[in-house]
């Protein structure tokens, strides 16, 4: 048997401190690097290859929950579901089938008026990544990166609406803000009068705040905000919130607006990536320089000027 | 006295990772805002029981992790991760003689120490955060202190770490 060593009490004495110095001031550097541009993005690439497994652990257990459920459920049920989906595709096609009669009178009017908006805008279904980051900030992981085209700033919508912007694209997940977290703002416009103001996040997951109107505006609870498409940011006309609550109180500058996002900010679990106008050829060209098929890229329903009679 | 010092590293790896696993599993909302620091509380068991092993150079190595983890700044769980653990690298021999919830203490303040930094940050960045919430993880991480130092001592000396 060996026996045991001494240890020594001061085996990193002085150097200790300065490590730490200059430990210290190699985050600082890197922090500032970090924040004024982007040069370390891949430094963070490389480290975020040595977390995935960390993170493909944690979200182990959603994919394999899904996929246990998926596998174990009957026949039956499977019909069922078929049926209900059936007819409620057969539903969906009737209502864009109108939808795309309004979109190309839509679209005539605009053109009579001489301005030319693009309505047609190409999606993309990303996934989620169900984990926690920071809970301060309201940040997301989806699976599509540039790869698939994906840009900065690129919006991303659920079902329901509006959900934030790329913030970080990275070669294995790209990272987005949603619009309630508190660094973040939206450019509105209420869907009812047209009257545009700007939505900023609040921090909490179902509340958003409107703090640019006069204690005078015309706005009532219930109303929809949709994207004003000013920014050059967010499309236009997509929905983004509902308005909750208004407090105009005489002795404030502005009316005190809350509204509470439409898109299920946490609980979506497929979200939709959008490119809008000149993005969509954008994501052409990036498309056939990747020779895969790609199936899940639907163009929506809509005419483009040929159609127009 | 080279071979002696290797023993174990497999096993502060393997709590570091279940640290890291439980900083990102997702929680309701009210839980994930008095979520504690797991790995900043790991790190300070380490750092305080075995100071010649675990010092900054690794704390610097987690926090960066943790950065990429969390989607901050490159930097900043590092930065406050090295200071927790240059603080608690400077005065081990007494922490280690304290009783437990006199430990709980030392470490809740340690904690705070470590959320004013990220919350420094954060602010110098321009997103800072809003409420009071910022300050409940510390007070979780005070409060579970006690369990995870006895946990971590028992695994400790049944793999022999030194």
């Amino acid at each position: 048997m060996e026996e045991t060593p001494i240890k020594l009490l001061f085996t990193q004495g002085p150097s200790t401190t300065s490590r730490t110095v200059v430990l210290v001031l190699a985050s600082v550097l890197m922090m500032t690097l970090d924040h004024r541009q982007q040069h370390l993005q891949s430094v963070r690439a490389g480290l975020s290859l040595m977390v995935a497994p960390i993170e493909y652990l944690v979200d182990l257990p959603t994919n394999l929950g899904r996929w246990i459920d998926e596998s174990l459920s009957s026949r039956q049920q499977l019909m069922e579901e078929n049926t209900r989906l059936h007819s409620q595709n057969l539903l969906m096609q009737a209502r864009s089938l109108k939808n795309a009669d309004l979109e190309s009178e839509n679209q005539r009017l605009r053109e009579l008026l001489g301005s030319s908006v693009k309505v047609a805008d190409r999606v993309l279904i990303a996934e989620i990544y169900k984990i926690d980051l920071n809970p301060y900030k309201h940040l997301i992981r989806i699976n599509k990166t540039a790869r698939h085209g994906v840009y900065l700033d690129q919006p991303l919508l659920d079902a329901h609406g509006i959900m934030g912007q790329v913030i970080k694209i990275l070669p294995s997940y790209t990272t987005v803000r949603l619009i309630t977290d508190p660094g973040h703002s939206i450019p509105v416009q209420i869907s009812r009068n047209g009257l545009r103001t700007i939505a900023t996040g609040t921090g909490k997951i179902n509340e958003l705040d409107l703090p640019y109107l006069p204690n005078n505006t015309d706005i009532q609870t219930g109303d929809l905000l949709v994207t004003s498409g000013l920014g050059g940011v967010y499309p236009p006309g997509y929905p983004v919130a509902y308005v909750t609550d208004i407090k105009r109180s005489p002795g404030l500058e502005f009316a005190q607006i809350k509204a509470e996002p439409t898109a299920y900010l946490n609980r979506s679990r497929e979200v939709l990536l959008v490119w809008s106008g000149d993005r969509i050829k954008h994501m052409k060209t990036r498309q056939t320089q990747r020779d895969r098929n790609d199936e899940q890229i639907e163009q929506t329903a809509t005419p483009t000027q040929d159609d127009a009679p | 006295m080279k071979t002696d010092t290797q023993q174990g590293g497999l096993l502060i790896l393997v709590t570091f990772i279940a640290a890291m696993m439980l900083t990102i599993i997702p929680l309701p909302d009210l839980l994930q805002r008095i979520r504690p620091e797991w790995s900043a509380l790991v790190l300070l068991y380490w750092c305080m029981a075995l100071p010649q092993r675990i010092g900054v150079g690794i704390a610097w190595i987690i926090g960066l992790l943790l950065d990429v983890l969390s989607g901050s700044l490159l930097g900043q769980h590092a930065l406050s991760m090295t200071v927790i653990a240059y603080l608690i690298l400077n005065m081990h021999q007494r922490i280690r003689l304290f009783p437990l919830w006199q430990q709980a203490a030392v470490i809740w303040m340690l904690l705070n120490l470590y959320q004013l930094l990220l919350l420094w940050f954060d602010g110098i960045t321009g997103q800072p955060a809003k409420g009071l919430s910022f300050w409940l993880p510390p007070i979780a991480g005070m409060i579970l202190w006690p369990g995870i130092f006895l946990i971590l001592r028992k695994l400790r000396r049944r793999y022999k770490v030194k």
